[in-house]
């Protein structure tokens, strides 16, 4: 019997060990970290929009998570703003930190964009924007008419992308979605982190302090 | 204390470690060889007996007469060692057959998921006007095809094929496994549903829906039980490398994915770090360990000779068990998460390259000279393509969580790559290889077009290698242009289209590899090409079967 002891024992151990380390550790470390006082809870509306995101999962190809000016300054230089803290993500759940920037970082895409014309154009047609991009265009967040109902509003799209005689007009999943959009913006300050928890971004931590302002 | 202190005393605390390590494995003998344990793989009188069932008997001749070595004695292989593994093999013919059957079906799904997903990526436009059809629902359709559908179902069919046969003894509960195949496909099957219609967990690796992940974890748990009571049940007394690792992945995966999935747990950043842990785990020790056993197994047999070193096989499977689990905060190098979780990550995944060498270095010894044979086999040409992927990719992982790495590759094309490289390259050859090893011995049929496997090795061996060169090339050079910010970003994607465009080129040729495997396999199920052995599933004389392969 001793071998399968050995097995499932050691098998065990190592796996508690990974567990402990990887996901009980950081669950007690952040578990009571307050939100910054910038920050605000999403809206009903935006949080409809965050669920639309994930499901179209636009989080395979936008990251919410800009690197240090130490580590990485261009993703600051490019307005996407500072480094993000474990307070700006207390109410995201579940997290959308992302693994890919085929497209550009959204972690303040609601400070940089702003308008919801650009926004909800760019998502029927990301290529009457910006015409070498790949981002896929969105016609199912849309419903082409012939003309507007009364109440409902209509796509400015740049010319040249109107269908002839149609008016294009948004589903309210797409006006979600685009108010999530906008709700992306942590240009609110925070603290500087613990210097203790900075260990792996030794030397930077000085020039960090004073970058932690918004970037754009 | 300062750090430097610090760092001398943990050094000197860890050599001492070191030391006692080596006097106690001098102690137990382990630096001497066990070969008794090393061809535990082997009836009595088999050693020098090459078996590849995936051969016709022409070409198997040949293969016999490569093999010859100085020194071999024409012995019989011992008919109650044979009588056994007939039995042990009839004993999960059908679970086995079940789990494979699934997988084909998923790999052909999951591969032109893919293929559909990589060309949305330099056509947008294309496919658009349906929901489900968008790239970020296709390509995790993609995703939980392949690395549920196809890797897990295989994985599954090799370690209920192999645990009997390396146990010595019938396989027991069979319907209970059938049973949890049935769930966990169920889990499958409605997870791809889920997250084509919109309803995701969200998570990489982890998108199937929670609710529908308690079937998988309840199949999981049906597939366990029948074998470790096959495992207490056993005739064999000590266990070979194989069933080491394939004992300790089914058990890490089913926890791993409870872990990872418990509803209402995880949060913020912390949710960040348990994804990503999950997320590596899930290769590290889910795909690997299953993909690695089974090369510990499939390889020596075909050749007929046994592996180098058992111990060293075995120190490679408690180095894994350890440094493996551990690497999952590489991925979020730069982010948000304490500096020490990366850091602790990093260095155990440098440190993966004790098991990788362990078993590269294994593997080197034991096909010295021996390579040759390779021609003959195309099954034991994929088990080797898929070993040395193994080498290759977990070389480039090591390295690639390196910080100066990582600035440029991470959220890059060249992270895509690397996980191609390693759950195609290594896993899904070597799961190929053994499905071409197992089946004329599941079904009691042969391949009924050998040349197919040929024609299946070449284009999946270049489509990969297009993929994974290109791709790794263009990834970097996004990652170059996404760290310099007087170049504006459309340029880090401006300049990855013709690297987009290869890796569909790559992709195409994986599909079409696909589309001659399991066209193949169907023909074999149907009994189509030659009569060449014996007709029915469960043949009047199984053991002439066996011999008949063996020869």
């Amino acid at each position: 019997m001793e071998n399968e002891v050995k097995l499932t024992a050691g098998a065990m151990v190592t796996f508690a060990i990974a567990v402990s380390a990887l996901v009980v550790l950081p669950y007690l470390q952040v578990r009571d970290v307050p939100p910054p006082e910038g920050l605000k809870r999403y809206t009903s509306a935006e949080l409809r929009g965050r669920a639309s995101y994930i499901a179209n999962g636009c989080m395979y190809c936008h990251s919410q998570q800009p690197r240090s000016e130490s580590f990485a300054p261009a993703d600051a230089q490019r307005g996407w703003g500072r480094a993000s803290v474990p307070g700006d993500y207390v109410y995201d759940k579940p997290h959308l930190l992302g693994s890919m920037r085929t497209g550009p970082d959204l972690f303040n895409i609601g400070v940089r964009q702003p308008s919801k014309d650009w926004q909800l154009g760019h998502l029927y047609q990301p290529r009457a924007y910006v015409p070498e991009s790949i981002m896929p265009s969105y016609p199912y967040l849309f419903e082409l008419k012939d003309k507007a109902d009364p109440g409902e509003e209509t796509l400015n799209l740049p010319p040249g992308h109107v269908p002839a005689g149609k008016v294009v007009v948004p589903t309210p999943e797409a006006l979600d979605l685009v108010r999530y959009l906008q709700a992306l913006k942590r240009d609110y300050p925070v603290l500087p982190p613990d210097p203790r928890e900075a260990a792996g971004a030794r030397t930077s931590s000085v020039h960090d302090a004073k970058a932690r302002t918004p970037a754009s | 204390m300062d750090s430097a202190l610090l760092s001398l005393l943990g050094a000197f605390l860890l050599s001492m470690l070191g030391l006692f390590a080596f006097i106690w494995s001098l102690r137990k003998g382990l630096l001497v060889e066990n070969v008794k344990a090393a061809s535990a793989i082997f009836a009595r009188g088999e050693i020098g007996r090459v078996d590849d069932p995936a051969l016709e008997s022409a070409a198997r001749a040949d293969l016999q007469a490569a093999a010859v070595e100085a020194g071999d004695a024409a012995h019989v292989p011992d008919e109650h060692d044979m009588d056994e593994r007939v039995a042990a093999d009839r004993s999960s013919a059908f679970p086995v057959f079940m789990f494979i059957g699934f997988a084909c079906m998923w790999l052909l799904f999951g591969g032109i998921a893919g293929l559909t997903a990589s060309l949305k990526l330099h056509w947008p436009d294309w496919l658009v006007s349906e929901a489900w059809m968008t790239f970020g629902r296709i390509r995790t359709v993609h995703l939980t095809a392949v690395l549920y559908g196809w890797i897990t179902n295989a994985e599954l069919g090799i370690i209920i094929w192999l645990m009997p046969r390396l146990l010595r003894t019938p396989l027991m509960g069979s319907m209970w496994i059938m049973m949890g195949g049935a769930l966990v496909n169920i889990a499958i099957a409605s997870g791809i549903g889920a997250i084509g219609a919109g309803w995701t967990d969200g998570l990489e690796y982890l998108e199937m829906p929670w609710q529908i992940g308690i079937f998988f974890a309840a199949g999981m748990l049906c597939i366990i039980g029948p074998v470790m009571y096959t495992l207490v049940n056993r005739k064999v007394e000590s266990l070979y490398v194989t069933t080491w690792y394939h004992t300790a992945g089914l058990l890490w995966i089913t926890l791993l994915f409870i872990v990872g999935k418990m509803p209402g747990v995880h949060f913020g950043v912390q949710q960040a770090a348990m994804n990503w842990w999950y997320g590596h785990n899930v290769l590290g020790l889910w795909f690997t360990p299953v993909a690695v056993g089974a090369i510990y197994y499939f390889l020596p047999k075909i050749i007929a000779r046994p592996i180098r070193s058992y111990n060293l096989s075995i120190l490679g499977f408690w180095t894994l068990a350890f440094f493996y689990a551990q690497v999952g905060g590489h991925h979020l190098v730069g982010g948000p998460v304490p500096g020490w979780l990366i850091t602790l990550s990093i260095v155990q995944s440098m440190m993966m390259i004790i098991p990788v060498l362990a078993f590269s270095i294994n593997m080197a010894l034991t096909m010295k000279g021996r390579t040759r044979l390779a021609r003959y086999s195309p099954t034991l040409r994929f088990v080797m393509f898929g070993g040395f992927m193994y080498l290759l990719s977990s070389l480039q992982g090591s390295f690639e969580a390196l910080r100066s790495v990582q600035q440029v590759a991470h959220f890059t094309h060249f992270t895509v790559a690397h996980a191609h490289l390693g759950a195609y390259g290594f896993v899904t050859m070597v799961l190929f290889g053994a499905i071409y090893f197992m089946m004329p011995r599941v079904l009691h049929w042969e391949w009924p077009y050998p040349r197919l496997i040929s024609l299946h090795f070449w284009l999946a061996s270049v489509g990969v290698l297009i993929y994974f060169v290109f791709l790794t090339w263009g990834g970097w050079l996004q990652g170059l242009a996404m760290l310099d910010a007087a170049r504006p970003f459309i340029e880090s994607v401006k300049l990855t289209l013709p690297y987009l465009q290869w890796r569909s080129v790559g992709g195409g040729l994986m599909v079409a590899s696909h589309l001659v495997f399991v066209g193949h396999f169907l023909a074999m199920v149907l009994r189509f090409g030659p009569h060449r052995v014996s007709a029915a599933l469960f043949s009047a004389q199984p053991r002439a079967m066996e011999l008949a392969h063996g020869e």
